[in-house]
């Protein structure tokens, strides 16, 4: 995408320019506390790129220590350096120095989470291997002292080689001094002493290093020899010689005497790291608290999967519950605003322009906004307190019932916001083939632009009542949430079953504690979608709003005005007072609807209606959703656009205008069984640009984006249809 | 007796690894490996998948994987 590679060029230019001196990444499990600290470290300084030829995102910042600064990379969370999925290759080939257009690092900082010791020293031998100086921040310390684990920090210093440890706690800021002046002396620091765990790899890998060049790292080595076949091993074979394989091989029988090497390296790391733990480590018995015989409690299968239907359920009725009063205050200022401008210009063209235009157009998208935040604002909070990784364990079952596994869970719970941080996030599934049908299945989730248009029909069609403790119009909402899950389940089986069918998917998956969210990130991460939310209205949205409004505004046909005014003056003649304002009232409607259906939108939607006629589409409908073809929002802008010109009522909201729109003949345009088809198409319509092109990134290939598009587009016409058809 | 046949509320030990599957060495990178101390924690809807305690961290994974670890009771000698 182009915002990417203009941020990259930002990026690089933060680079050459300030901090000529290359970067410090910063490396940790996932779920340590890692990205909290890195904002509290880089606050506001920070971009976002994605790496060379893939869209892992790429997060760099800038962290002030003392009078220096210095460029900070965060790093994908990773468990080990053995490259399991494509974050994790990531994070390896840039602390390696071996992704393309980035410096070898200067040094590390560590982040290992005080309650999590057991795999994050794991990865942090790993890391001390590196020859590179080493910070380790350890964070979590406030829950560790909670939970009763005591940490001999000195004696920890001296088992890692004389690295600093630094306790902070990333939320409240506690130690962050500390570790910013011992960053500021980290660039250029000894690397530490390396820990001793395998003589027997160590020995292997010193005979082959004086064979090697010295730019060659010992890590490096080591990894050639353990993960086998591959870029590296092929490298490093190379520099070797012609027989540099045929020495390989012997010196991998000989360390790892025939037993798988990944197993052999966890053997001998993790006997390593429970001496580390023993020496350090003090537990003190604690007394279980509240909170945790409550989770506790919801961990249990029954309970647990309840908890989790009660909670989608209270997040849908929240979306709709909480934001009507911000909505209607939307809502009333853009129409207020509308008639101020509407009132002050003189009728014409520019009036026009922007009371029917863009205000109507912009404002009626923007009216969703608080929907949209909360909705962003449960999936964050959701994930960052640790519960989607609680959902996709919960849901591991049913998953394997459609051919998926948990793991396609969370990319599925993140499509309800959007699918294109959805598809991203099945970059943690190892299978391509379970990795594919994920991505075909997630865009079936109702996603925060479809939420616009369902939330517009269902205001206007679906009365306000209550059904027991549910309102009516929450139901319906549910039910096509639903819609879209049945959909995207049924697409993931089908495509199992047939075009990607393999073996069945493993599952196995670290659970994340149960922890506080933190407001500071919530809100910057809440934020930054607010931003892109408000940019699309401000950019694309504003656009098509002009666009549209030009199409319905030209031509403007002089037969329609001079006929309007002969009437006009015929009226005059024979009625007076109110009568005649009434009257006259009822030409000029009359005047502009006639005005609309000749202009080119008019013409291009009565192009296009006997395609739709069999859905119940008049030709507003049929032209607002081609016009949403790029991006399903604004369909929204656009029935806001062609609804308003032509209406009696310049007080009307949208929904009252859709409630009056009438066939020719004088039957409602919106009668239930249309409704329902137009929210059926919308609920299975691949109608996202964006969502296309990530699929295209992820898959690799034009392929699958073109049949999802295909294959989405004509089940959603065939539901309207056949919702059209049977209902009427 | 393997992982997929805890009982809760005891603590157990893993004393050996069938890991000729790439999955299972996945975990033992994870560190389910031999002398790794391990409690049943939960487990989902019809006892599938399992959630083990390991040292603080709580892992999950499937019964079918889970039959690949040996363990033995921390208490017990051999």
């Amino acid at each position: 995408m182009a915002k990417s590679s203009v941020i990259g060029v930002a990026v690089d230019q933060i680079k050459t320019r300030q901090h000529p001196s290359a970067s410090i990444v910063v490396v940790g499990n996932p779920n340590s506390g890692k990205s909290t600290l890195f904002n509290r470290l880089t606050g506001l300084r920070q971009k976002t790129g994605n790496y060379p030829g893939v869209t892992v995102e790429r997060h760099v910042g800038v962290a002030r220590a003392g009078d220096i600064s210095l460029e900070l990379v965060d790093l994908p969370g990773t468990f080990a350096l053995s490259a399991h999925s494509l974050e994790e290759r990531i994070a390896v080939d840039v602390i390696l120095g071996r992704m393309p257009g980035m410096a070898r690092p200067a040094g590390i900082l560590v982040v290992l989470d005080a309650t999590h010791l057991y795999q994050g020293l794991y990865l942090t031998q790993q890391l001390l291997e590196l020859g590179l100086p080493v910070l380790i921040a350890l964070t979590m310390t406030d829950a560790a002292e909670a939970e009763g684990i005591r940490i001999d920090l000195p004696a920890l210093e001296q088992r890692l080689g004389g690295v600093t440890v630094c306790p902070v706690v990333a939320t409240t800021g506690r130690g962050l001094d500390r570790l910013r002046e011992a960053l500021g002396r980290l660039a250029g620091a000894a690397a530490p002493d390396v820990p001793e765990f395998w003589p027997a790899l160590s020995a292997a890998a010193g005979e082959l290093a004086r064979d090697l060049p010295d730019a060659v790292t010992r890590t490096e080595i080591e990894r050639a020899l353990v993960d086998g076949p591959g870029e590296l091993e092929t490298h490093v074979a190379g520099l070797l010689g012609a027989d540099g394989h045929r020495r390989l091989d012997e010196l991998r029988a000989r360390v790892f005497r025939g037993r798988p090497s990944l197993a052999e390296e966890a053997r001998h790391r993790y006997t390593w790291v429970r001496e580390v733990m023993d020496e350090v480590v003090q537990r003190a018995p604690v007394l279980m608290s509240w909170s945790s015989r409550i989770i506790a409690w919801l961990n249990r299968p029954v309970p647990g999967t309840i908890g989790l239907f009660v909670v989608m359920a209270v997040v849908f009725q929240a979306v709709f519950a909480w934001a009507t009063p911000m909505m209607d205050a939307i809502d009333a200022g853009a129409r207020a605003l509308g008639s101020l401008i509407g009132a002050a210009l003189p009728e014409g063209m520019l009036a026009s322009l922007l009371v029917d235009g863009i205000i109507a157009g912009v404002g009626s998208v923007v009216v969703f906004l608080p929907q949209i935040l909360i909705l962003f604002l449960f999936i964050i909070v959701l994930e960052d307190s640790g519960y989607l990784a609680r959902a996709a364990y919960l849901m591991d079952r049913a998953m394997r019932s459609v051919g998926l596994s948990g793991q396609s869970i969370i990319p599925m719970i993140s499509s309800f916001a959007c699918a294109v941080p959805g598809i991203m996030a099945t970059r943690v599934i190892p299978n391509r083939r379970d990795r594919i049908a994920t991505i075909l299945a997630a865009p079936f989730m109702t996603c925060s632009a479809r939420l616009p248009v369902y939330a517009l029909l269902i205001a206007a069609f679906v009365p306000q009542e209550t059904a027991g403790f549910f309102n009516l119009q929450g139901l319906v909402l549910f039910g096509l949430y639903m819609l879209g899950i049945a959909a995207g389940l049924l697409t993931a089986l089908l495509l199992r079953r047939t075009a990607l069918h393999g073996p069945k998917p493993t599952f196995a998956l670290m659970l994340p504690e149960f922890r506080k969210p933190n407001l500071r990130t919530v809100l910057i991460q809440l934020w930054g979608r607010a931003r892109v939310f408000l940019y699309r209205a401000g950019t694309v949205i504003f656009s098509v709003a002009v666009i549209i409004w030009a199409l319905a505004y030209f031509p403007q046909s002089e037969e329609v005005a001079g006929e309007l005014a002969a009437q006009r003056d015929r009226a005059a003649v024979t009625l007076s007072g109110e009568a005649l304002d009434l009257a006259v009232q009822r030409l000029e409607n009359e005047a502009a609807a006639a005005q609309l259906e000749q202009s080119a939108l008019g013409r291009a939607g009565k192009f296009i209606e006997p395609l739709f006629r069999p859905l119940g589409w008049d030709w507003k409908i049929s032209s607002a959703v081609i016009a949403g073809f790029p991006a399903r929002e604004v369909v929204i802008a656009v029935l806001g656009t062609v609804y308003a010109v032509g209406d009696e009522a310049d007080e009307a909201t949208l929904s009252s205008r859709l409630r009056n729109a009438k066939w020719p003949d004088g039957r409602p345009v919106f009668t239930l069984p249309m409704v329902i088809g137009l929210l059926i198409f919308y609920a299975f319509c691949l109608q996202c640009v964006a969502t296309l092109a990530v699929m295209r990134r992820e898959t690799n290939s034009l392929r699958w984006p073109l049949f999802a598009w295909a294959y989405m587009t004509t089940l959603g016409y065939l539901g309207a249809l056949a919702a059209y058809q049977l209902g009427s | 007796m393997t992982l997929a046949s805890l009982e809760r509320g005891i603590r157990y030990v893993i004393a050996s690894v069938d890991c000729a599957d790439p999955v299972v060495q996945r975990l033992m990178v994870l560190g389910l490996v031999e002398g790794a101390e391990v409690e049943l924690a939960s487990s989902a809807i019809g006892g599938d998948p399992l959630e083990f305690r390991m040292f603080g961290n709580a892992i999950s994974l499937r019964r079918e994987h889970a039959r690949y670890f040996t363990v033995r009771p921390v208490d017990s000698i051999g």
